[in-house]
């Protein structure tokens, strides 16, 4: 029933690589429709635990439900399920803008009728129509964020996972990449982000930081200020994650 | 050669890759000892000025000059007094911590030691992982590692390209600290970021723009050009409010600014802005709206300038 309310369900979810535990025994849920900013410093467990709930890695122990389904049990469901976008892995380079969306769109099993009237629909809103044809190497970045946003919620999926989508981006791009999100989420995608800009982090629903493998906060943005005395999340995440690096 | 011995000099430097302009007619010039930031888009131009000024691309025209030298004719001396940092990561993953930086002392015939506090602060915090593959290593420490590898030979001027691209809060706080300590003892530092809080501990920015300096300024003066008057506001539910206010007439541009939002006041109007703000909200239903007057930052002025 609880899947019902929540895109994702974790309850003691560890992974350990040899003596070192990367994650430990963290328990947490999204909410549905949710824009959940996934916070920590570098090498606190973040990328792990974002592994094992896109269903790429397995977990040492505890449990983990990623739209609707058994992340230990079901990876391959989960993986059909979701969208994932990095910055460091997003579009195929060599490809023509509409030639990626044909490839992610068959891999995801979409029929090519779809497939077509989905593409032009996304790069008319995109305002990136006449540019289908245009190989993505050639585009600046900015735009192949979008582009590569677009394609990792082609298929529709019920949450998509992105891991710093805006690394490197100028403020005024940025910003243009969160109106993507904000229209997502209002279109009922979960939306599930990592970022390591403090002000990206005052637009999420709920955040949580991790250090050191466990979850130290998760609240939304204004409770989390109340609660530690703070006047932005930044202030917040140097007093949780500082100090130990 | 320039007699000019400034660190950095560029006189209408130009870049074209075919029928791109990358680059066109730069010119500035750093001091000794400053830090020396540059921002803009992605496009704008900035590692194509860093590849040149670090003799890794040839300019298509005009001149540009690293401690008096030429970077055409003296590549060669130039390499030997400049540390890079690259925006991608380019140390040797399958290299440990340790073999990577004696790796860069012996390709600039220098001993370890000799340089050793010039990279200690920084070091210290990679003694433990000595040993341990610089592949696998966090972003945090990949970035230590290869601002210690720039540094093992004691350069000049040291070029970084966005070096805290994706590394957090706390580390990026660490790193500009570092900076600072390596500027105090001299060394000059030309700085690109995607950060405006970084861009704010800058000594001077300069704002690029597709392939065009903007201009060059402090940070104190190039808020103190800022001309609207600006606004900060916030509410219940932003994204709305944020909606609401592109929508208001006397309101010339608005953005998010993390917890608030930013809007700046059209010339045109001459009255109390604050008050109209609010009232102009509470006409569409958000009641409960805070409005005040503030000062512009950076990143008010890049917003401003990158919309022009």
């Amino acid at each position: 029933m609880k899947e019902k309310t929540y895109a994702i369900i974790t309850e003691n979810l560890t992974k350990k690589f040899g003596d070192f535990t990367a994650v430990d025994s963290i328990s947490f849920d999204v909410k549905r429709g949710e824009i959940f900013g996934f916070l920590g410093a570098n090498g606190a467990g973040k990328t792990t635990a974002m592994k094992m709930l896109c269903g790429l890695l397995k977990p040492t122990s505890g449990m983990g439900m990623v739209a609707g389904y058994d992340i230990s049990k079901n990876s391959e469901m989960v993986k059909k399920n979701i969208g994932y976008m990095s910055q460091r892995f997003s579009l195929y380079q060599d490809l023509k803008v509409w030639e990626n969306f044909r490839l992610f769109g068959g891999i995801y099993g979409l029929k090519d009728g779809e497939i077509a009237s989905r593409t032009d629909e996304m790069l008319k809103s995109l305002g990136f129509f006449d540019e289908r044809d245009t190989l993505v190497q050639s585009l600046p970045a900015g735009w192949k964020q979008k582009l590569a946003f677009s394609v990792a919620i082609l298929h529709k999926p019920s949450i998509v996972f992105l891991d710093e989508p805006t690394g490197g981006v100028d403020p005024a791009a940025r910003r243009q990449f969160w109106e993507l999100i904000y229209a997502a989420a209002e279109s009922g995608i979960t939306v599930f982000v990592t970022t390591h800009y403090m002000d990206e982090a005052e637009y999420c629903d709920r955040v949580s930081i991790m250090s050191e493998g466990v979850i130290a906060a998760l609240d939304s943005p204004e409770n989390l200020k109340y609660k530690y005395g703070c006047t932005t999340v930044e202030e917040v995440f140097h007093k949780l994650a500082g100090g130990q690096l | 050669m320039s007699a000019d011995k400034k660190p950095v000099v560029a006189e209408n430097l130009s870049k074209s890759f075919g029928q791109v302009t990358a680059l066109q007619n730069i010119s500035f010039e750093t001091e000794r000892g400053e830090m020396f930031g540059v921002i803009g888009p992605d496009g704008a131009g900035k590692t194509t000025l860093f590849r040149i000024l670090t003799t890794l691309l040839v300019q298509s025209s005009g001149d540009a000059f690293v401690d008096g030298y030429d970077v055409k004719g003296d590549f060669r001396k130039i390499r030997e007094i400049i540390g890079y940092m690259p925006g991608k990561f380019s140390l040797y993953g399958d290299l440990s911590v340790e073999e990577n930086l004696n790796f860069f002392a012996s390709i600039f015939k220098v001993d370890p030691k000799e340089n050793y506090h010039l990279i200690k602060d920084i070091f210290h915090q990679l003694e433990p992982f000595r040993n341990r593959k610089a592949a696998a290593l966090s972003g945090g420490m990949k970035q230590k590692l290869a601002l210690s590898c720039a540094l093992i030979h004691k350069p000049s001027v040291l070029f970084l390209d966005e070096p805290t691209t994706g590394v957090d809060p706390v580390s990026r706080r660490e790193f500009w600290q570092m900076l600072d300590r390596l500027k105090s003892m001299g060394i000059t530092i030309i700085v690109s970021t995607a950060y405006m809080d970084e861009a704010l501990l800058c000594d001077r920015i300069a704002l690029m723009k597709n392939g065009i300096l903007l201009g060059v300024d402090s940070p104190a003066g190039m808020v103190a050009s800022y001309k609207e008057r600006l606004l900060a506001i916030k509410g219940g539910d932003m994204h709305s409010i944020l909606k609401a206010l592109h929508d208001i007439d006397i309101v010339k541009s608005a953005y998010s600014f993390g917890h608030e939002h930013h809007a700046a006041i059209s010339p045109d109007f001459t009255g109390d802005a604050v008050e109209k703000i609010m009232l102009e909200l509470t006409s569409r239903g958000f009641n409960d709206a805070l409005v005040k007057n503030i000062n512009p930052s950076v990143e008010d002025c890049y917003m401003e300038l990158s919309a022009n």
